[in-house]
């Protein structure tokens, strides 16, 4: 915390404040590991993520054997399937993806997209990701104890997550109760800074419609986030409490296995309601970081600006809204009051304008383009393509009445791997491509670039559009095999064959990605500050990597939105968000004139003293 | 260009496929026609956007790909164009959601004639209720569930006492008749689906929940699980026969009332003894079995479970298979057990012999056999004690050749395949996990172990 | 859920709405020169750590109004049964309020500059505190003692989770508190400690909100 003289506390105009009191380590632990700027955290973020999102992948593997190779794998049991169904899910959701995107985005991108010198709390910034690493270690804790981890489902439902009879229901579900509970707390640290870094500190001229999409994404998810995350952290307590100290919250009275159970009165719908309160958003909450990166990967690789940004801005504000009052739409067939039908339907389907402006906005911006197709262009695209895929079957499943035979088939597991495990994953891809150079100083290799993305694209649409046929024949999901039924054609069994194999290939292909990451950081060719040409603050840096502290002496001033590519009569296909107007030139030469630069007098390297007052 | 290119292909590989693939409905078997329709006319509306977004973006992709075009075109915004496709979007929703919700008005409101029925759901099986000749059915509770009153009908509730209770994961259904579903669950999440009905609906611990449906075509279909309710949620199915009026009241006419099910005559053991004779020829005098004879032990195992078998065996649900050597020996033995008095009194007398357990004689790694044991103990008990709520016979201490003889059986379809072996299907895809012997061996050396 | 859905709708139309303002009739490819726009705009006028402590505030509601939900949803549970609250609560009210107002009184002697009362009033707030978290414990143990409550009995079980719930986000503010005091009692001059005092003074503030809030559900639910 910082704390301020008499004086200062009185109205401050930001761009003072802006530097918190940076502190600067010396020793390499204080730069690697205890360190408190939010680059460095951010990478720990990213790395962290990424190596459970492994795990994750690995499981997702050998769920497919057993799918598609029935009885061959005999380590594969009808537990351990579940098992690994839960943690496949929970960790991809929850510890890759939110905390990829906000933790590992976020803290990257906000401060250098801002004009800032860091968050604003440095000191929670750091606490936060330690504490989601311990989350993490909790999670991963639950594969050594008795009964391995829970096999509830992500979604953890009552009364069978606590249950014997469902795998873990003793130390695996409170490991993962317990282990979210700290992720949100975690995240709570992470995003409030998130969200003041956003309000607070950007640096001037940096009006909230001059911020690049990628930052009001991450900033709505953000504040989804922390408004939705209580919900899981309440039930996560409340469940603990039911299977500990054996109070009824969710749990009605039972009969377990032919035993009568002390249990009374609980209501496992009331679970479920809190739990979609937060899962509804908490899919957003990995939606809107996507759609803002990939609204600024098209736009730069386009040379355009992004079509219709105010709307875009708009539209993110209104999905953001929305997420709130849809939650009950993964409850229709729960049991819940059938008339909320009715309600929730029409909701969940308006929520389909505002989404479908943004890919029309994304798709109306390479019309009329120059684009360039680099690999992150290459991820976009075919983000474009899947997510509209995904988001249309959301419109199947948010109409009550066709949502009724599709629940709990493959057809909704189909749809939101295509719309989440793909969509944003392949934005995830294509903005590691693009900001690498910024955080390594040098560029991924392009042709194993390429080859990932190919294989990645193709390969991930072969896996999950013909599922969703599969789910029209009426296969169930979380099921460890189908049997022998009345109906089922064999040919449903050469499909999951073949969605097995596909599955396995692109999880293979990965590791060329993984590869690429290490290799180009040795061998990648120097990027230079600025090697795609873009307008935004972060690329404008003086040194590359930007050392602590960001912006060297002075802050950049903005004078023009994110947007400014191929303005007609400007020298260069873009004008960097700092460029004073009145001269054309564009490039990156240019400096600001005196009139611009912050409090005079400051080392023209390093970092200047903090303003005074901060002690 | 490769873009375009691959763009194309996926859009038009995407439609074949979709027309092309033989995956789809189930054809339907219930009035829920406007459920399809809906779905349909979704294809219709989703479909148009699909292909006309992604062919525009291959387009674009193509047409203004760089060093074909020397400039982008700049364009901040254009609100009479963003105007219109939010306009042609809205048209679309509402095309869609309208007649959706239209079906949802039918969908929650039952129609005033329909026949109500109750189903049971529990781990890992679900059995039905029907209201007896006063129509209605009897209150109920959790708290009233026992071994003897497995449905919880409440005891002192006149209206419950001539409900009819199906026992059984089969379900037939007049044709023709709308019926309403009154869904409930004993112990966690449950949902009764039937895929050629469409409509689906949870069973909630606590709660009662309705499906409603006309069948209207006759015909044999599967009963599926689709809420996550444990270890043997893919194993929880059942089956529905729809079939004439005549057939079905026949059909139900053949299971007990509530008070005939609780005023079941125990077994006289001295009048079973005689019985036993022919039975401990092979069995043993203290039903301790013998392997030389392939006569599993009998003492200390269930009598429900002994007298399922025994019934199984009589009416040929059991030892028929031809590959079933063993089998075949004893249904003729049991077919000297003239009626279920018979076999009460009989199955009363072995639970008087003295329980010493079976000596081990498979040779396996218990420590890998514990693993799999995870999922046997689910039902069967951690200690293998037997449950009867589950219909899972005891498995400590009994013959070891035995169960692994019968765990083959089940893993070829020689055992449980019977329609009538009503809990054999479940049993069945149970040991599907156990793919060679080896695994088998090891998993009946742990049992073996268990006190 | 209705209760939570309101205040989260209420939350989200400020928020949406304030953004709106913000961003509406603004054409943002126009470009300007920095200095024609109040610098950085939409910022509040407040520090960081106020807006922090603001956004913070607004998740703990959350936490709050979704607890009250779940209790109102249970409660139409039938197997409903009423707790005798212990008298203790009205007693720990008023202590709490007591520790709002000391709290208060500290803000303004800090904007007053005067270093002496500060110090009074921020050890008279954390001892009002304290004794409110005496008091709840006092009140559970009431309760466990009458003997006739069992953790399956849903009204208590609510009951202790609320109060935790309440009692851990004051443990926190303490926690910010014993720094404050620690700083003033070492003679801190009155520019160290003025920015925590204001923010603590907030925090009690709200804290005694959602209490009262709380202590209102609990009764008319036990009516
Ligand atoms: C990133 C994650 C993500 C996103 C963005 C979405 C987006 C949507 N989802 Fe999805 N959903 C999930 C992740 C996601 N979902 C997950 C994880 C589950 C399963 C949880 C579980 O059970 O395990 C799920 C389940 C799920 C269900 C519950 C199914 C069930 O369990 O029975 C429903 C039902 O309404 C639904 C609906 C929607 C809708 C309407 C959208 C909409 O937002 C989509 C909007 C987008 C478009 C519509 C496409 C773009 C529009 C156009 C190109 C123009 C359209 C034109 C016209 C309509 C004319 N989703
Ligand atoms: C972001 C979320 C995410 C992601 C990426 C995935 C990825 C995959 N999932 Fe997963 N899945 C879920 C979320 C996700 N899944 C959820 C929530 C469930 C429901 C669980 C439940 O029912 O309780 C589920 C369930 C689920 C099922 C249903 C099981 C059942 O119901 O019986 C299946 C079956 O095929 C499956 C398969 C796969 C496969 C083959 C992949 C992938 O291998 C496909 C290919 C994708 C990639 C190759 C991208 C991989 C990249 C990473 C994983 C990040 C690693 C990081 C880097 C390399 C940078 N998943
Ligand atoms: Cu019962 Cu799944
Ligand atoms: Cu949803």
């Amino acid at each position: 915390m910082t704390y301020v003289t008499h004086d200062e506390s009185a109205f401050v105009p930001p761009f003072e404040v802006e530097e918190p009191e940076l502190y600067h380590p010396k020793t390499f632990i204080g730069k690697y590991i205890w360190s408190q700027d939010a680059k460095v955290i951010a990478v720990q973020y990213s790395i962290t993520a990424i190596a459970v999102g492994l795990v994750a992948l690995v499981l997702s593997g050998i769920m497919r054997l057993q799918l598609g190779f029935p009885n061959v794998f005999s380590f594969i049991t009808p537990s351990t399937y579940l098992q690994y169904v839960t943690m496949h899910g929970m960790i991809m959701v929850i510890y890759l993806l939110t905390a990829l995107f906000l933790g590992g985005f976020g803290n990257y991108l906000i401060p250098l997209m801002v004009g800032a010198r860091d968050m604003v709390f440095p000191y929670v910034n750091m606490v936060s990701y330690w504490v989601y690493l311990f989350a993490v270690l909790l999670l991963m804790a639950s594969f050594f104890v008795p009964g391995g981890p829970t096999g509830a489902g992500w979604t953890l439902y009552p009364p069978q997550a606590i249950l014997d009879g469902t795998p873990g229901a003793s130390w695996g579900i409170i490991l993962m109760l317990v282990s979210l509970a700290f992720f949100i707390i975690g995240f709570t640290m992470g995003g409030l800074n998130y969200v003041v870094t956003v309000l607070q500190a950007r640096t001037r001229g940096m009006t909230m419609m001059r911020l690049p999409l990628t930052i009001w994404g991450i900033f709505m998810a953000t504040i989804l986030a922390l408004l939705a995350f209580p919900a899981l952290f309440v039930s996560a307590i409340m469940m603990t409490l039911d299977q500990t100290l054996g109070t009824s919250f969710f749990m009605p009275a039972l009969v377990s296995k032919g035993q009568q159970l002390a249990y009374n009165g609980g209501s496992p719908i009331l679970f479920q309601h809190l739990f979609w309160f937060f899962g509804h958003p908490e899919v957003y909450i990995v939606a809107l970081p996507a759609f803002g990166i990939v609204s600024d990967l098209i736009s730069v690789n386009a040379r355009k600006n992004i079509f219709g940004y105010r709307m875009m801005v708009w539209a993110i504000l209104a999905i953001g809204g929305l997420s709130f009052m849809v939650w009950a739409h993964h409850m229709y067939v729960s049991g819940m009051n059938p008339y909320f039908g009715f309600f929730f339907a029409t909701t969940t389907l308006i929520i389909a304008v505002p989404t479908a402006l943004k890919v029309y906005n994304w798709v109306l911006t390479l019309w009329r383009g120059d684009i360039h197709f680099t690999v992150p262009m290459l991820f976009a695209i075919g983000f474009v393509f899947t997510f509209i895929n995904g988001g249309l079957t959301g419109l199947f499943l948010g109409n009550v009445p066709v949502d009724i035979p599709l629940s709990g088939t493959m057809f909704v597991v189909a749809h939101f791997h295509m719309v989440m495990a793909v969509s944003p994953i392949l934005v995830v891809f294509g903005a590691i491509y693009h900001w690498y150079p910024k955080v390594t100083g040098r560029m991924l290799n392009d042709t194993m670039g390429k080859f990932h993305f190919w294989v990645t694209f193709i390969g991930t649409y072969a896996i999950y559009y013909p599922m969703h046929y599969l789910g029209f024949l009426g296969v169930p999901r979380r099921y460890y095999a189908m049997g022998t039924t009345v109906f089922i054609p064999e040919s449903a069994q050469t499909l999951n064959e073949a969605i097995t194999i596909a599955a396995l290939i692109v999880g293979a292909v990965q590791v060329v990605f993984i590869y690429n990451l290490i290799w180009s950081y040795f061998n990648g060719k120097p990027s230079g500050p600025n090697p795609w040409r873009a307008t935004t603050l972060e690329w404008q840096t003086p040194e590359t990597p930007p050392k602590h502290g960001n912006f060297g002496p002075t802050l950049p001033a903005v004078y023009r939105w994110a947007y400014d590519y191929s303005v007609p009569g400007a020298a260069e296909d873009f004008i960097p968000q700092n460029q004073p107007p009145g001269k054309r030139t564009g490039g990156l030469e240019d400096k600001p004139d005196a009139s611009e630069l912050g409090p005079p007098g400051l080392a023209t390297s390093g970092i200047p003293k903090p303003l005074g007052g901060h002690s | 260009m490769a873009m375009a290119v691959v763009l194309v292909l996926l859009v038009v590989g995407s439609v074949l496929f979709h027309y092309l693939s033989p995956w789809y409905f189930t054809p339907i078997a219930s009035n829920w026609g406007n459920i399809d329709d809906t779905v349909t006319l979704t294809f219709w509306v989703t479909g148009f956007v699909f292909v006309v977004v992604n062919l525009f973006m291959a387009w674009c992709v193509m047409r203004y790909r760089h060093g074909k075009v020397k400039a982008a075109h700049y364009e901040p915004e254009n609100k009479k164009l963003e105007g219109w496709l939010i306009g042609l979007t809205t048209v679309g929703v509402v095309a869609m959601l309208a007649p959706g919700l239209v079906a949802w008005a039918k969908f929650v409101d039952v129609p005033k004639d329909a026949a109500v029925f109750e189903v049971v759901g529990r781990q890992w099986y679900f059995n039905y209720r029907f209201p007896g000749a006063d129509g209605v059915l009897g209150t109920v509770d959790a708290r009233f569930v026992s071994d003897t009153n497995p449905f919880g009908v409440n005891p002192d509730d006149p209206r419950g006492k001539d409900d009819v209770l199906v026992a059984s994961p089969v379900l037939h259904l007049p044709m023709g008749k709308p019926v309403k579903a009154e869904l409930r669950s004993i112990d966690v999440l449950h949902d009764f689906t039937v895929p050629q009905f469409r409509a689906k609906m949870n069973m909630v611990p606590g709660l009662v929940t309705y499906v409603w449906y006309t069948p209207t075509r006759a015909g044999t279909y599967d009963v599926f699980c689709e809420q996550l309710c444990g270890i043997a949620h893919y194993a929880m199915r059942g089956k529905v026969i729809v079939e004439e009026e005549g057939a079905f009241r026949a059909w139900l006419a053949g299971y007990p009332t509530f008070v005939q099910t609780s005023a079941q005559v125990a077994g006289d053991a001295a009048a079973g003894e005689p019985l036993y004779a022919v039975c401990g020829a092979c069995h043993g005098p203290q039903g301790e079995g013998n392997p030389a004879l392939n006569a599993p032990k009998l003492s200390g195992q269930g009598d429900w479970y002994l007298k399922r078998q025994l019934l199984h065996f009589k009416s040929g649900a059991r030892g028929t298979h031809e590959k079933d050597v063993f089998g075949k020996m004893m249904a003729p033995m049991a077919a000297t057990l003239a009626d279920d008095a018979a076999v009460n009194n009989v199955v009363a007398y072995i639970r008087t012999l003295p329980d010493q357990p079976a000596p081990a004689t498979v040779k396996g790694n218990a420590k890998s056999g514990h693993d799999s044991f995870e999922n046997c103990g689910a039902c069967h008990g951690a200690d293998g004690r037997g449950i009867r709520a589950m219909n899972a016979p005891r498995l400590k201490g009994m013959s070891d050749w035995y169960l692994m003889t019968q765990l083959k059986n089940f893993r070829h379809g020689i055992r449980g395949a019977h329609k009538a072996d009503i809990y054999g299907p479940q049993m069945a895809s149970m040991a599907a996990m156990l793919h060679d012997d080896q695994v088998t061996a090891d998993l009946v050396a742990y049992i073996n172990t268990l006190k | 859920m209705t209760t939570a859905l309101l205040f989260l709708s209420a939350v989200m139309v400020i928020v949406v709405g304030w953004l709106v303002r913000k961003t509406i009739n603004v054409a943002p490819w126009v470009e300007q020169r920095s200095m024609e726009i109040a610098g950085g705009d939409g910022a509040l006028s407040l520090l960081p750590v106020q807006v922090g402590l603001g956004a913070f505030l607004a998740v703990a509601t959350s936490l709050f109004a979704l607890l009250i939900s779940a209790y109102h949803m249970r409660m139409m549970e039938d197997d409903w049964t009423a707790l005798v609250l212990p008298n203790v609560l009205w007693l720990n009210i008023v202590v709490l309020i007591l520790a709002s107002i000391a709290m208060q009184w500290t803000l303004v002697a800090a904007r007053q500059g005067r270093m002496d009362n500060v110090r009074k009033g921020l050890i008279a707030g954390g001892v009002f505190s304290f004794a409110f978290l005496a008091g709840q414990l006092w009140a559970w143990r009431q309760l466990g003692a009458s003997g006739h409550f069992t953790a399956a009995d849903p009204a208590y079980a609510f009951f202790l989770l609320l109060t935790t719930m309440h009692g851990i986000h004051l443990l926190g503010g303490l926690w910010v508190w014993a720094r404050t005091t620690v700083r003033a009692v070492r003679g801190a001059e009155i520019g160290k400690v003025r920015l925590s005092v204001e923010l603590c003074t907030v925090y009690w503030h709200y804290l005694l909100l959602v209490w009262a809030v709380l202590f209102a559900v609990l009764l008319n639910a036990h009516q």
